[in-house]
């Protein structure tokens, strides 16, 4: 499977996905540790993909996406933006809104 | 390349694209030295941009001109950005 195919694989596989550098739990970059505390403060579910375990989906999801940077935030295969949205969106409640709609907060 | 031409490049790059009312960098390099992500050498920078070119456009479009207007200085030069993107008022 290609890289797309890959991208499209995970991006189908879990209503949020979060690509970032590392891991929720031993993330490796600023940026991705913000937005996972704003999806945990969230309490919401989500899938993630570490972009250095799989340089070839990394460089693709730039294009895919035209996004260039990391992390990436995606509800239901659309891309909602990167660290700075993510946090602005539940500093206004946004993100609360949209990931409850999306299925990914337990009620 | 030093982190003030960067920081001028970027200036000269979305002065040109938006004519801003504002427009601050801030270079945060120094923030984030040593992690993985910077092994690349590419700085980060924080930016506060208002033009007119923003109004109407939700965040991710902000963004994508942004990303847009930097083009190849996002492909090395700039590691990460934090944007503020804003319209007038």
């Amino acid at each position: 499977m290609n890289a797309i195919d890959r991208i499209k694989t995970q991006l189908t596989s879990a209503p949020v996905v979060l690509y970032m550098k590392g891991t929720p739990d031993f993330p490796q970059c600023g940026f991705s540790a913000q937005t996972v505390g704003a999806l945990r403060a969230c309490n919401a579910k989500f899938t993630h993909f570490n972009i250095f375990e799989d340089p070839e989906v990394r460089e693709a999801l730039k294009t895919y996406s035209n996004w260039p940077t990391f992390p990436q935030l995606y509800v239901n295969g659309e891309l909602i933006g990167g660290c700075d949205i993510a946090l602005q969106m539940y500093r206004s409640g946004e993100l609360q809104k949209l990931l409850s709609e999306a299925g990914a907060v337990p009620a | 390349m030093s982190a003030i031409d960067r920081e001028q490049r970027i200036r000269a790059r979305l002065a040109a694209a938006f004519a801003p009312h504002e427009l601050t960098i801030v270079d945060e390099s120094h923030l984030h030295a040593g992690h993985a992500g910077a092994a690349g050498g590419g700085g980060h920078f924080r930016i506060h941009i208002v033009a007119d070119a923003f109004a109407g456009l939700p965040p991710v479009a902000r963004h994508r001109r942004v990303y847009e207007a930097l083009g190849d200085l996002m492909s090395g030069e700039v590691h990460a950005l934090s944007i503020d993107a804003r319209a007038p008022g």
